[in-house]
């Protein structure tokens, strides 16, 4: 087992000689105890430095290194798998005020951020100069740094892939407080072991990264989304694959039922979507977002799309084609989580990826074991890549039951998801939550090989201690 | 009931910054769209031919590019469409936009063939936030006019206005033809389905010019038409919302009103 040190009031008076930005005790606040999951655990930090440059968390780096104090990187704290929570107490090191979008590169169609911009800011600058940052995973109000150290995914994964595919390059602070560059401008590399893609998906355990090469596009001329009610979820699965093999290729096809679009109706006040059909009950959805170079190849990708849907027993295709319609029919879709955190009591989420040919089977049998611990299952995703949200809710247990129910619940589905050839997180990552459950899935030798990773990275062990493959 | 809406295309004020240096709006790069209030009146138009039967044709007077914003609601429930556009018409205030309209929809009642029985509007337009151009064209019309509608109850021959007012609603009876603003709603205006756009596509958009119409009087259009200068935009500071007093009869509300009104020693 690792040994960490505490905070002195030497180590303290050190670190505030390098930083003019560091919080103790009641100055700090209580978020920096939790992410969006505090039921995987709360720890309060024992100094929180905000800073402002990569020399910045450089020194401070080094310091924590020749003392050997836990440091744990947060961007925004909306992660779903206790990443960013200082389960060892020490440092947080928060990077979210290194904010500002250097530049554009539009030569080689790159900009370099730092890596506490904000995911929304970026969307919407791009937008501003006719280009686009394509991975746009649902919470918009997280830092680059923490898309990045997450591989987070996102709606438009299915045709544009995720946080991994636009990271060109990244200045990253090593655990020892040296400051390295992994990755380049350039769209290619054969040249030694991708220390970038190592880094990309580490969740603060091999480095700080403080700032950021990232791919953009520009942006397509004309899109659209399609909101097809189904009379069963099976059916509305069912229909997904079709598209690639019709050589479609939709930046979205997401899967809902009717019942958690009810719920976050209700929460957001608003009716966003047809509930049923000429008399007939609509029980589930596919939203998906078609976009193209002009508007004669988005009318054509409709009319393709919209045939392939009816030949798949849609009841009908509602097409929503103004920016307005447009963010009208993604409202719900946008706010599933906070509805349910509102309402919902006792929660937990997973994020496991499937082959789509199984999603449907998979679902069945995730539904009825929770109705079998009595646990309330909401799931939703995105179904163009296999990526569901299961989200096991209870507004009736004690906390104690609900987390053994849910112990339970987790060891089979994974299982399960394993023998379809699945893995346990899609986008949200590993943390502290899913640790268990990642060394089911991948094998020991496996998870020693990411360990034995981390040390040569981390040889004190003092980045993000307990977090992915660290075993405390 | 025959019914015409007019709706006006604006930039997206959501996604419009305001230049921190020069405090003017940064219009690069935002997108247009339908003015949000008036895709609920399409949808409260849609409904009533729904409901009564009729025709609901929609016009805007704009550039070229509302079109586009035209032939969207050609697909969520709009029979007919219209473009009033002539540079004439261009940098046109309220008033001078007010007698246009007006001027148009008499037009086009006589291409048609057709009366309007309702005459609907936007409460108001996102980017200028006047709300004077429904309440101008009522009066350009000489007919009455409902402000902020947020539905429309009884029948073809008896229509009730339900209003949205400070804290709550009231029932205005109307007699037709009329004017009538709308409010957004709780439910979203439909959307097209694969059909009605379909068909939307296949419609002529009926395009009127200045010479088209010549009862338009171009000395009343244009900046030559417009008394009103804009002398500066910005954006105004919310006030604080009022109180509300309560209490149980009206005796008593009436009593802690006084209250109130004598601690602030405004008695
Ligand atoms: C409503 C909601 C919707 C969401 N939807 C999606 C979705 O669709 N797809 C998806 O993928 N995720 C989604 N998420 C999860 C979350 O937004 C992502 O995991 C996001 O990438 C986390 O970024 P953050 O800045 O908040 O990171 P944090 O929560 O602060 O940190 C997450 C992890 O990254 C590490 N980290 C953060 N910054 C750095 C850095 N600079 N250097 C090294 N390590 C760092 C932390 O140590 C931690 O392990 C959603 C969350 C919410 C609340």
């Amino acid at each position: 087992m690792d040994k960490y040190n505490t905070l002195t009031q030497e180590i303290i008076d050190e670190i505030k000689a390098v930083s003019n930005h560091v919080f103790l005790g009641d100055a700090i606040s209580p978020d920096y105890e939790r992410d969006e999951m505090p039921i995987y655990g709360t720890h309060k930090p024992d100094l929180v430095v905000q800073a402002r440059s990569t020399k910045e968390v450089s020194d401070v780096m080094k310091i924590c290194y020749e003392h050997t104090i836990p440091v744990t990187a947060r961007g925004a704290g909306t992660g779903l798998a206790g990443g960013c929570v200082p389960m060892q107490g020490g440092v947080v090191m928060d990077i979210s005020q290194m904010n500002h979008i250097l530049n554009y590169d539009l030569e080689n169609f790159v900009v370099n951020v730092e890596a506490g911009v904000l995911l929304k800011e970026l969307q919407e600058d791009c937008i501003t100069k006719g280009l686009m940052y394509p991975p746009d995973p649902g919470e918009k109000y997280a830092c680059l740094g923490g898309n990045v150290a997450t591989n987070a995914g996102g709606m438009r994964a299915v045709k544009y892939g995720t946080t991994r595919d636009y990271v060109r390059a990244m200045t990253v602070v090593l655990a020892n407080g040296e400051i390295t560059h992994f990755g380049a401008t350039v769209s290619k590399t054969s040249s030694g072991y991708s220390l970038l893609n190592l880094m990309i998906g580490s969740e603060g355990t091999l480095g700080i990264i403080t700032e950021l090469t990232l791919k953009i596009i520009p942006a397509p001329k004309a899109t659209a989304s399609l909101i097809v009610p189904f009379t069963d979820l099976q059916t509305a699965l069912s229909a997904v694959p079709k598209f690639k093999m019709a050589h479609m290729n939709p930046q979205a096809i997401e899967f809902m039922e009717s019942d958690i679009v009810k719920m976050t109706e209700n929460f957001i006040n608003k009716t966003v979507f047809p509930k049923e059909y000429r008399g007939q009950d609509i029980r589930s959805y596919l939203l998906i977002t078609l976009d193209g170079g002009s508007q004669e190849d988005l009318d054509q990708q409709i009319d393709q799309a919209s045939r392939l849907c009816f030949e798949n027993h849609a009841m009908e295709v509602f097409i929503a084609e103004t920016p307005t319609q447009i963010s009208n029919a993604w409202a719900a879709r946008s706010a599933f989580y906070e509805a349910i955190t509102d309402e919902i009591k006792l929660l937990d989420e997973c994020d496991v990826v499937i082959p789509i040919n199984h999603i449907v089977d998979f679902l069945t049998f995730v539904n009825k074991i929770g109705k079998d611990l009595g646990l309330d299952i909401t799931c939703y995703g995105h179904a163009g890549d296999g990526n569901i949200h299961i989200y096991q809710c209870s507004n009736e247990m004690s906390e104690e039951e609900f987390m053994a129910k849910n112990e339970q619940f987790f060891d089979v589905i994974y299982a399960k998801a394993v023998e379809y050839g699945g893995e346990v997180s899609g986008e949200h990552g590993i943390g502290s939550s899913k640790m268990k459950y990642l060394e089911n899935s991948i094998g020991k030798t496996n998870i020693d090989l990411m360990e034995g990773i981390k040390r040569v990275f981390d040889p004190k062990m003092i980045l993000n201690p307990g977090k992915v493959c660290h075993r405390l | 009931m025959n019914i015409c809406v007019c709706i006006k295309q604006v930039p997206d004020t959501n996604r419009i910054k305001i230049d921190p240096v020069t405090n003017t709006l940064v219009r690069k790069g935002v997108p247009s769209i339908i003015n949000p209030f008036d895709t609920y009146a399409v949808e409260m138009a849609a409904n009533l031919k729904e409901r009564f039967g009729g025709t609901v044709i929609v016009m805007s007077m704009g550039p070229e590019q509302a079109l586009g914003a035209l032939r969207v609601c050609l697909s969520v429930g709009a029979d007919e469409a219209y473009l009033i556009s002539d540079r004439a018409f261009g940098g046109s205030d309220t008033l001078a936009t007010g007698y246009i309209i007006a001027g148009a929809i008499r037009h086009i009642e006589k291409l048609e063939g057709i009366k309007f029985d309702v005459i609907m509007c936007g409460k108001q337009a996102v980017d200028g936030d006047t709300a004077q151009v429904g309440p101008q064209v009522a009066e350009q019309l000489g007919l009455p006019q409902v402000t902020y509608a947020a539905d429309i109850e009884g029948s073809a021959s008896n229509v009730i206005v339900r209003r949205e007012v400070d804290g709550g609603f009231d029932l205005t009876k109307v007699q037709l033809p009329t004017v009538i603003t709308v409010v957004s709603s709780k439910q979203m205006p439909r959307y097209a389905t694969y059909a009605t756009r379909s068909d939307a596509k296949k419609k002529t958009i009926h395009v009127l010019n200045s010479a088209a119409m010549p009862e338009i009087d171009t000395a009343q259009c244009g900046l030559n038409g417009s008394p009103t200068r804009v002398v500066r935009t910005y954006t105004p500071v919310v006030v604080k919302n009022g109180v509300t007093v309560e209490g149980e009869s009206a005796e008593e509300i009436a009593d802690n009103l006084i209250g109130m009104l004598d601690a602030k020693m405004l008695l």
